[in-house]
């Protein structure tokens, strides 16, 4: 994915904070991913190679355990995240149609951010209220029971949050320039 | 340190503890349950509800969070308790009853008796929830304290005996401690049932002067969480737990493998791990006594096949976490090249029970092979979602129709399935088999991870095997090309079965590779994947063959063997519904006024026949997909 301007230098000042001074053996790297990951909400190639080069192995052994771990991701969290549980109870309910519903809404498929940046969309296993089933956590609240005409509702709310920010954005842009 | 010495100094810590506990509980509390569970049911919100309207009150009321009761059907759950009452759980909270309960109850007398699940202590007005007839059957062991106590103090399970069990066994010796666990014949809960006083024992005699202890909170299993619960609920009990074994083989430390995916049970544990610290309980000669032991929190990053125990302590040490071949066991070759004792949340917490109590106690519970409780997170259709724990040797039928009361809207039972993605699927006629590790296997299921789902004519045994495989495959490590390769070939013929594909070899073909995948692995990933497969083919097979031969799916779920299909005498034509419920405008008016599907278009979302007024129900799903020989002249 497209790196925003800005992002790089964001990138490199964060993995080195946190790669810090001491010198870091295998041992450390998944907590220094999940630390990266925690900070930038994800992990760009860029400071996987940083990482690497920290902790003195070929880049491709980072990439490998990015790639290994569900707990990794490799795009950037949208502004809103969709999870959609498919979990064995959320399966079992049509979890899996929801999540089609999404990907058909979004334009983009499960795992993926939307160019934009505004939506990501992941699966995620069983989050622990089966009996809300099928579930989907957007932007961390949980929603149960969610059919695909719900699928509509949300989006719809979600799309209405993004003009708002924009209007905001826009006029506190205009406030800035009357200042 | 001498005995008297050990007993004075667990005297103070316990009266300091009481004195905290008493003085909170002379004031009326109210207990929200805010495990994952609950708060995924808004209990963040009813906990602000409560602290708002006690405010505008002004009550004296404190409010606390506890951990999951296991009544997770009822969620978001708190529980009353106010002095001159007994303390009342209320189920299904929100804002209103939150409201009426400060009002009425907690600012009067009234303590709304129509909307309490049941009082937690015996009394004269209100039944527990031991009369239910879940409570019968139900024993927790594990789960005694979860949802009652304050995850989060320390002082709340000291106060309830917490640490005795480490008292105790300082003043005895570790041979005692190894002694008290063989004698009970624990078993490993993580899935595979290993007795745990043997493993720790091969951890002894694998000598050195380096050890560790390590708790596998992986759990991978995606529709099961009792080790989440009891680490957010009570996560004392599992420390204790492990200092214990700590204390039997002599390490000095050891770590709490938890996936990174259950931030609260990472944060409840390491809350926990820093209060066991300050009170002398954990770090350096702990109460005094010399011996000295210090935990940590290793967060794991969400792989399946992590929480196998070779897996678990390469990706400990930095590298993916690919299981490896046997011998040489953790026991004498694990983290870090060192003896190290590997066993899952639930068997840990047992340990403190049985070094209190004694092996006898624990002996007397459950079976003479598997003494002591099972607990399971219980879910699909059935009433009583949520964790159970009943003693071993009880029934399927018992757990699921007395404990679980039964199935919703007197739906027909079909097959359960029980460990997850290692597990299997088993029929009515195998609900009269005992719980416990050999039974179950014996009947082709696992005790596995401790999920169990329940299902009825609606689910599909075909599509629930490949929803398993699937998961499988996808978390297959990749290292041996049974797992690898096979899992991706049996996933292939699932897939091709609810489509309908296949010939009269596909059957065969399926089995017998499912035999070799399940022979072949290096891992027990690979040798459960089968499971599934094995299980419905052998209890199931008629619904194999319908896929198969009649492009039929009796449960109607395979979506590219049905069609949605509005039956013309039952459509009202006043009603729009569904044509507004279509996400494809697939559905429009025709000109007689009936609603009809292009099939083209329809995406097979179930939303119509969801919003189908009941009235009408004129939407039904036809499987083999081929509209009535009528209708299909029409359209042409
Ligand atoms: C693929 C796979 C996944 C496993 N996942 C878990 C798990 O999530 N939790 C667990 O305690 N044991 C899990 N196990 C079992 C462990 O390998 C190990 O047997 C167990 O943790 C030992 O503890 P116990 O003796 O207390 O049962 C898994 C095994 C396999 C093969
Ligand atoms: S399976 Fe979705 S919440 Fe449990």
């Amino acid at each position: 994915m497209q790196l925003i301007e800005g992002e790089k230098e964001k990138i490199l000042a964060c993995v080195e904070e946190i790669l810090g001074s001491n010198s870091k053996k295998q041992e450390d790297l998944i907590p220094i991913l999940q630390k990266v990951q925690a900070k930038l909400g994800y992990l760009p190639g860029l400071a996987m190679e940083k990482i690497a080069r920290g902790v003195g192995v070929p880049a491709a052994d980072v990439y490998a355990l990015a790639t290994f771990y569900n707990q990794f991701r490799l795009n950037p969290p949208g502004k809103h995240q969709v999870k959609v549980c498919l979990g064995t109870a959320c399966y079992m309910v049509g979890g899996d149609i929801t999540l089609e519903s999404f990907e058909r809404r979004m334009e983009i498929k499960e795992g993926e951010t939307s160019p934009d940046r505004l939506y990501s969309l992941e699966r995620v296993a069983c989050v622990g209220c089966c009996t809300m089933a099928p579930v989907v956590v957007v932007d961390d609240e949980v929603e149960g029971k969610v059919t695909p005409t719900r699928v509509d509702g949300i989006m719809l709310a979600l799309q209405e949050d993004n003009s708002k920010g924009r209007r905001e954005e826009k006029s506190g842009q205009e406030a800035g320039e009357v200042k | 340190m001498t005995k008297e010495g050990l007993q004075k100094l667990y005297e103070k810590l316990k009266d300091d503890a009481n004195n905290i506990i008493k003085k909170a509980e002379s004031k009326p509390r109210v207990l929200v349950g805010t495990a994952t569970c609950g708060v995924a049911a808004g209990a963040l919100k009813i906990r602000d509800n409560f602290l708002q309207e006690i405010k505008s009150k002004s009550l004296d009321v404190d409010v606390v969070e506890v951990g999951c009761m296991g009544h997770c059907y009822a969620e978001p759950l708190a529980v009353i308790d106010k002095p001159g009452y007994p303390p009342v759980c209320y189920g299904y909270l929100d804002d209103g009853l939150v409201h009426r309960l400060v009002e009425d109850f907690l600012g009067g007398d009234d303590p709304s008796y129509e909307y309490a699940l049941a009082a937690l202590e015996r009394n004269d007005v209100f039944p527990t929830f031991e009369d239910f007839p879940r409570g019968v059957y139900e024993q927790k062991l594990i789960l005694e304290n979860c949802g009652f106590i304050d995850a989060r103090s320390i002082e709340s399970y000291i106060s309830r005996d917490g640490y005795s069990a480490l008292v105790k066994a300082l003043n005895e010796s570790p041979e005692w401690v190894l002694d008290e666990i063989k004698k009970a014949n624990l078993r490993g809960r993580g899935g595979a049932g290993f007795p745990a006083g043997i493993k720790w024992e091969a951890c002894i005699k694998a000598g050195g002067n380096e050890k560790y202890v390590i708790c596998n909170a992986d759990e991978g299993d995606p529709g099961a969480f009792m080790d989440r619960s009891v680490l957010e609920s009570d996560p004392h009990l599992v420390i204790e737990g492990m200092i214990l074994c700590a204390f039997a083989i002599g390490a000095e430390k050891g770590y709490l493998y938890i996936r990174a995916e259950y931030p609260r049970a990472v944060s409840h544990v390491e809350d926990a791990i820093r209060q066991a610290r300050d009170k002398g309980l954990l770090g350096s000669s702990i109460l005094g006594s010399g011996f000295s032991f210090d935990l940590e929190v290793f967060q794991g990053s969400g792989a399946f096949v992590c929480g196998e125990a070779t897996a678990l302590v390469n990706s400990m040490e930095g590298k993916m976490g690919m299981p490896e071949s046997r011998p040489p066991r953790l026991a004498s070759h694990g983290y870090r090249g060192k003896p190290t004792v590997l066993n899952n949340v639930k068997t840990f917490a047992y340990v403190p029970m049985i070094i209190s109590r004694g092996a006898d106690w624990f002996k007397e519970i459950g079976t003479a092979e598997s003494p002591g409780t099972a607990v399971f997170s219980l879910v699909g259709k059935v009433n009583n979602t949520g964790l159970v724990e009943v003693p071993m040797g009880t029934t399927l039928r018992q757990l699921i129709y007395d404990v679980g009361d039964g199935l919703p809207n007197n739906r027909e039972f079909k097959a359960v399935q029980i460990g997850g993605p290692s597990g299997g699927c088993l029929p009515e006629k195998s609900l009269d088999v005992p719980i416990d590790f050999d039974s179950l296997h014996d009947a082709g299921a696992i005790m596995g991870s401790g999920g169990l789902v329940v299902m009825d004519q609606d689910d599909c045994m075909v599509s629930v095997s490949r929803y398993f495989l699937e998961f499988t495959q996808h978390e297959s490590c990749g290292k041996c090309t049974f797992c690898r390769i096979g899992t991706k070939h049996l996933l292939d013929i699932l897939t091709d079965i609810t489509k309908g594909e296949g010939d009269s070899d596909t059957l065969q073909r399926l089995e017998e590779l499912a035999e070799d995948v399940r022979d072949g692995s290096l891992c027990n990933l690979g040798k459960t994947a089968p499971n599934p497969i094995l299980t419905t083919l052998r209890y199931f097979r008629d619904e194999y063959k319908a896929h198969i031969e009649e492009g039929r799916c009796p449960a109607l779920v395979c979506r590219d063997l049905i069609l949605y299909f509005i039956e013309p005498p039952k459509c009202s034509k006043l009603c729009n519904v569904c044509v507004g419920s279509c996400p494809t405008e697939a559905i429009f008016t025709r000109e007689d006024g009936l609603k009809e599907i292009d099939q083209e278009k329809c995406v097979k979302c179930d939303n119509c026949l969801k919003a189908c007024p009941t009235e009408y129900n004129a939407v039904v799903k036809l499987s083999p997909p081929v509209l009535p020989p009528e209708k299909e002249k029409k359209t042409k």
